[in-house]
C-alpha cells in the first residue's frame, strides 16, 4: 500500500535529511577554512611550539616570524615588485585592449574575421605552454642587443614581465569588453557624433564609462592572475628581483628543509592576506563577473 | 581604426602567436638551448617519447587527476549548487564566500597550506590522526609513491570546487521555481527533480565548464605539482607540463620538450572535442 502525495510519512525522513545536509556543506567548508586559519595562527608560534600536536594555540603575539619573512627573507621588497609589476600590467592590457574592442565590436573592416578567430583562439592557448619559447625568444633579443645593454635588458626585467602577462591576457580581455561594447545601443554613439564629438571622444567620454561593469570585471579577473603567476616570473625574473610568489616558493623550499616554520608561515600569511581583503570587498562583482561569461580556469 | 587594432595585435602576435608556432616548430628538432647548432631531426622527437618510461608514466598521472578530479569536481559543485540553491540553507552567502576563498589564493600559497597539512611529523593531518590514536592511519602524504597522486588531487579539487559551485549556483538560480513545485506536488523526490529538472536545464552551461576544466586541470596539475613535490618521489607525481618544464630547463632539451608540449596541445584538443560531442544534447529552454 502507498500513500501518494501525503507529506506526513515523508518529514522525519527529510528532518534527517535536512540535518545531514547541514552536517555536510559545514564538513566541506571547514576543511577549507581549517587549514587557512591553521596557518593564520602557526604563523605567530616560536620554533618548539611545532612540535607535538598541530592544535595547540600559540603561547602569545609573537611577531618576529613577520618581521623575520618581510626583511630578512626580503618578501617586502618582492611584495613591492609584484604591485608594480601587477598594476603595470593592469593599464598596459586595457590601454591595448579597450581600443581594440571598440573597433571589433563597433566597425567593419578587412580581416576582421580572422582578427576575431585568431583571438578567440588565443583563449585556448595558456602561457604555461609557451613560456619555453618566451623565454628562448627573450634570450635572443638580450643577445641581439649585447652591445646596447651588456647586461641583458629583456630577462629580469619586471617591465617585460608585464608586458608578457598584458599580451597574454589580451584574448580574453578583448573577447569580454567586445561581448559588452556589442550589447551597448548604438544610438547613444549617434547622438554623440551628431554633436560633433570625435571617434576617440565617444570611446573615451560615451562607451568605456559605459562599460564599467565590464572593465571591472576584467581588472579583477587579470589582477588574480597576474598577481597568483609564479611559473612565467619564475622563468623571466631569474635573478635578485623576484615577485612575492616565487620569494615565497624559495622561502617554502628553504624552511622545510631547515624544518623552521615560523617564518614560512608568517610568508604565508604575508601574501594570503591582501588577496583575502580584496576578494572580501568585491566577491559579489567576482561572482557576477564570473556569472556573466568570464569563465577561465 | 588601425591604431586602435595595432597595439593590440602586435603584442598579441608576439608574445602568443608567435611562441605557439614555435612549439610546434621547435618539436622537430634537437637543441640544447644556448648553443648554436639546433638539428632538424624530423618526428624523432615524438618517437623518442613512446619509449621514454617517465614521459608515459607524466602521461598516465595527467590523464588519472583528469579523470578523478573532474569527476569529484563536478559531482560535488553540482551537489553542493543544487543543495545550495533549492534548501535556503542558513548561512548561505557566508558558506559561498568560505568555499570560493581557495580560488583566490595562489598556488604557491596552495601548495604551501597543504604542505602544511601533510607534513609527515608536525601536520595537521598526522597531528590529528595522532590525537584521535589512529596511529595507524598516518602516511608520509608527498614521500609516498601510491599515495603521492592522490594528495595532489585532494588539493585540486580544494582549490577548484567553489569556483565551479558557484557557476552552478547562478545558472541553477534562474531555473524558474514553479517547475520544482509542480514536480512537488506530483510526488517527485529531491533527488528525481535534481536528475529531471536541475541537470537536463543548466546541460548546456556543464558542457562548456567541463571543456574549460580540463584545460585548466591540465594547468592547475603542473602548477600545484610543480610547488608542491617538484614531480617527485621519483616521478611519480610528474605531470605531462611539468615534464616538458623539466626537459626544457633542466635537461636541456628544448626540441624534446616542445615535443612533448605538442602532445599536450593535441590531447587537451582532442580531449575537449571528444567531450563536447559526448555530451552533445538538444539545448532546452525553460
Amino acid at each position: 500500500m502507498t500513500v501518494i502525495n501525503s507529506p506526513r510519512p515523508r518529514a522525519p525522513r527529510s528532518r534527517i535529511g535536512r540535518v545531514l545536509t547541514y552536517a555536510l556543506v559545514i564538513a566541506i567548508a571547514l576543511a577549507i577554512a581549517v587549514p587557512v586559519a591553521w596557518v593564520l595562527l602557526a604563523s605567530l608560534k616560536k620554533k618548539s611550539e611545532f612540535f607535538g600536536s598541530p592544535w595547540t594555540l600559540p603561547e602569545g603575539l609573537r611577531l618576529e616570524n613577520y618581521v623575520d619573512a618581510f626583511t630578512d627573507a626580503h618578501l617586502g621588497q618582492y611584495f613591492l615588485t609584484s604591485v608594480l609589476v601587477t598594476v603595470f600590467g593592469l593599464v598596459l592590457v586595457l590601454a591595448v585592449s579597450v581600443p581594440a574592442a571598440y573597433v571589433i565590436a563597433r566597425y567593419e573592416f578587412r580581416g576582421k574575421g580572422i582578427v576575431q578567430i585568431a583571438l578567440l583562439g588565443g583563449l585556448f592557448v595558456n602561457v604555461n605552454y609557451i613560456v619555453v619559447p618566451i623565454f628562448l625568444m627573450l634570450v635572443d633579443w638580450d643577445k641581439a642587443l649585447i652591445d646596447v645593454f651588456p647586461g641583458g635588458f629583456f630577462l629580469d626585467n619586471p617591465g617585460v614581465l608585464s608586458l608578457v602577462y598584458a599580451a597574454t591576457s589580451i584574448p580574453f580581455t578583448v573577447y569580454l569588453l567586445t561581448a559588452y561594447f556589442r550589447s551597448i545601443p548604438v544610438e547613444y554613439e549617434e547622438a554623440a557624433s551628431l554633436d560633433g564629438a570625435s571617434r576617440f571622444r565617444i570611446m573615451t567620454r560615451i562607451m568605456l564609462p559605459m562599460a564599467r561593469p565590464a572593465v571591472t570585471t576584467v581588472i579583477l579577473f587579470n589582477f588574480l592572475a597576474y598577481w597568483n603567476d609564479f611559473i612565467i616570473s619564475l622563468t623571466l625574473l631569474p635573478g635578485e628581483g623576484k615577485t612575492v610568489q616565487v620569494g615565497l616558493l624559495n622561502l617554502f623550499t628553504a624552511q622545510k628543509a631547515a624544518a623552521d616554520y615560523g617564518r614560512l608561515y608568517a610568508g604565508m600569511v604575508i601574501v594570503i592576506v591582501p588577496v583575502l581583503i580584496v576578494y572580501a570587498f568585491i566577491q559579489k562583482r567576482l561572482i557576477e563577473g564570473m556569472a556573466s561569461g568570464g569563465v577561465k580556469g | 581604426m588601425l591604431a586602435c587594432l595595432l597595439p593590440a595585435l602586435v603584442l598579441f602576435a608576439v608574445f602568443m602567436v608567435y611562441p605557439t608556432v614555435n612549439v610546434f616548430r621547435m618539436s622537430f628538432y634537437t637543441w640544447s638551448g644556448f648553443s648554436p647548432d639546433m638539428t632538424f631531426v624530423g618526428l624523432d622527437n615524438f618517437r623518442h617519447l613512446i619509449d621514454d618510461k617517465q614521459f608515459v608514466r607524466a602521461f598516465q598521472n595527467t590523464v588519472a587527476l583528469l579523470v578523478v578530479v573532474t569527476v569529484v569536481t563536478m559531482g560535488m559543485g553540482l551537489f553542493l549548487a543544487a543543495i545550495m540553491t533549492r534548501q535556503k540553507l542558513r548561512g548561505r552567502n557566508f558558506l559561498r564566500f568560505v568555499l570560493y576563498v581557495p580560488n583566490v589564493l595562489s598556488v604557491v600559497v596552495i601548495a604551501a597550506v597543504f604542505s602544511a597539512v601533510y607534513d609527515q611529523n608536525n601536520g595537521l593531518l598526522n597531528g590529528t590522526l595522532r590525537l584521535l590514536s589512529l596511529d595507524g592511519w598516518q602516511q608520509v602524504w608527498l614521500g609516498n609513491q601510491k599515495i603521492v597522486l592522490y594528495s595532489v588531487g585532494i588539493a585540486m579539487v580544494w582549490q577548484s570546487l567553489g569556483y565551479y559551485m558557484v557557476l552552478y549556483m547562478s545558472s541553477m538560480s534562474s531555473i524558474p521555481e514553479e517547475l520544482y513545485e509542480a514536480a512537488g506536488l506530483d510526488g517527485a523526490s529531491n533527488a528525481r527533480q535534481f536528475f529531471s529538472i536541475t541537470m537536463p536545464l543548466i546541460w548546456q552551461n556543464l558542457r562548456t565548464s567541463l571543456t574549460f576544466f580540463i584545460m585548466s586541470a591540465v594547468n592547475l596539475s603542473f602548477v600545484l605539482v610543480r610547488a608542491m613535490t617538484g614531480g617527485g618521489p621519483d616521478s611519480s607525481s610528474e605531470v605531462l607540463l611539468s615534464y616538458m618544464y623539466k626537459q626544457a630547463y633542466t635537461n636541456s632539451s628544448y626540441g624534446y620538450g616542445m615535443a612533448i608540449g605538442v602532445v599536450i596541445f593535441v590531447f587537451s584538443f582532442l580531449v575537449s572535442l571528444l567531450v563536447s560531442r559526448a555530451t552533445r544534447r538538444e539545448p532546452l529552454q525553460f
